[in-house]
């Protein structure tokens, strides 16, 4: 494009001016928390849950939920960022730190570079180990203390708060190590391979 | 749980590494304006370069305020590949930022930035096949409309239902387009269903879609329709819930939510 084209007339109507600092190129601050998923939201029931670490053939963790909510357990306080363009301010979440997952079955290093999650109803999402560890990345069970609302994920879905949200994928059961990175649902489609809001990485190519 | 390879319409797209071409903000510009229904308009949109897309995709588009000041939203695409013009329908969220704006200020000849197709899964060409069952409430019905236009300008005669939920007469969108198709097409079915106030000799349904409904007006699950849902997050989440409490298959249910904050 050469010249942007003004809107005559168009102007903010937010009311408070966040800080730019919290709010990504291309997205607003709501209050809501909308709901976007490609199909039905699963409806699982607590006891039929449980949740794997796999690496090719071999599982290396497996709990069901009881065992998973006797797992050490963290809380944080974040931003989040929708790729559709909304940001929600302090969100508060609870669940085991993927640094947690690795300790708890035994590993020092994670087993390979990638990870795709999946979930229930199909869905995957790949994400780089990298922007896991070091506290970056957890499965949450609590959504402002109370259990997450299957709308939105539960009874666990991965947090990746620094990526687009739809990384952070709902419904997850089970985290599989790639060595090589490949594509998961919306990635295929296509959405960015790796979705940083900050870089406004909404798109392949972008 | 799903696995690589397993019968899904979700699971199959996990592949590797594709060529990836940038989405490029375009210029588009206004054509002309039709008012829908009085919250609602359609912007038929000239985009320099438009390199086509498929039904139920959509656009993000992008305003810039005198003061430099941006917003981008994204709305679906309401025409088939087919027009040379591209429309979205807007309707005006009443709190919101760029709907009031495009319903109520924008005019015939304006231009602002928009690019896309995005999206590639919510999407239904007559290349499909079986049964196409449509789902929509209020505003939901845009996407789902780009595929019933373009199932008709291909003169595809595979059984098409379109269930439309709006909150009055007066809330319809695309009305009488949709009355007109219906009458020209035996096998297109449009049932409609007013939820808060209808008119004095409606004869259609009453009140939200429900289980009865669904069953009643429905495709069975054993003609294996490829169903698309798009409405407000509680629309969608009730009618599809109650889809698979009806035996239909979660995986061939496509869902489109917007949430209340979508202005």
């Amino acid at each position: 494009m050469d010249e942007t084209p003004i809107s005559r007339g168009f102007k903010s109507r937010r009311q408070e001016q966040t800080p730019k600092n919290r709010v990504p190129p291309g997205q607003y601050v709501t209050a809501d928390f909308p709901v976007l998923s490609a199909g039905p939201t699963p409806q699982i029931k607590l006891e039929d849950w449980n949740f794997t670490l796999q690496l090719g053939a071999s599982l290396f963790g497996k709990w069901n939920w009881a065992e998973f909510e006797s797992l050490l357990q963290t809380t944080i306080k974040t931003d989040i960022h929708c790729v559709t363009k909304w940001s929600k301010l302090d969100t508060t979440w609870q669940g085991v730190t993927f640094d947690d997952l690795l300790k708890t079955v035994g590993l020092a290093e994670p087993p390979a570079a990638y990870v795709m999650a999946h979930c229930d109803g199909g869905y995957t999402t790949n994400i780089p180990v990298a922007d896991l560890i070091g506290g970056k990345g957890m499965i949450v069970t609590r959504y402002e203390s109370l259990p997450i609302p299957p709308a939105h994920g539960g009874p666990a879905r991965v947090l990746v708060p620094h990526l687009y949200f739809w990384k952070s994928a709902k419904w997850v059961r089970r985290l599989r190590f790639m060595e090589k990175d490949r594509r998961g649902f919306w990635e295929s489609l296509g959405y960015h391979n790796y979705g940083d809001p900050w870089k406004e990485q909404r798109y392949d190519g972008d | 749980m799903a696995t690589p390879g397993k019968n899904s319409d979700m699971t199959a797209t996990e592949t590797a590494a594709q060529p990836v071409r940038r989405l490029e903000w375009q210029l588009a510009q206004v054509r002309e304006i039709v008012v829908e229904t009085y919250r609602a308009k359609s912007l038929m949109l000239q985009v320099t370069n438009w390199q086509g897309h498929l039904p139920g995709q959509h656009v993000d588009l992008r305003l810039t305020a005198e003061n430099g000041y941006q917003a981008q939203r994204s709305y679906s695409i309401g025409s088939p590949p087919e027009d040379d013009l591209l429309t979205v329908t807007v309707e005006r969220v009443d709190d919101g930022e760029v709907s009031p704006y495009l319903v109520d200020d924008l005019r015939a000849g304006d231009q602002f930035e928009l690019r896309g197709p995005i999206g590639r899964y919510f999407v239904w060409t007559v290349a499909k096949h079986g049964p196409l069952w449509l789902i929509a409430g209020g505003s939901g019905i845009a996407p789902l409309m780009a595929m019933l236009r373009h199932r008709a300008r291909r003169m595809v005669r595979a059984p098409a239902l379109l269930l439309y939920s709006s909150r009055s007469l007066e809330d319809v969108i695309y009305r009488e387009e949709l009355d007109m198709m219906a009458r020209g097409d035996p096998d297109l079915r449009v049932v409609n269903t007013l939820t808060r106030k209808q008119p004095e000799r409606w004869m259609g349904h009453r009140g939200r879609i429900n289980r009865a409904l669904l069953a009643e007006a429905g495709f069975p699950p054993k003609q294996n329709p490829k169903i698309y849902v798009c409405g407000p997050t509680p629309f969608v989440e009730d009618v599809s819930r109650l889809l698979v409490e009806l035996g239909h298959d979660p995986l061939k249910i496509k869902t489109e939510r917007f949430g209340p904050s979508g202005g």
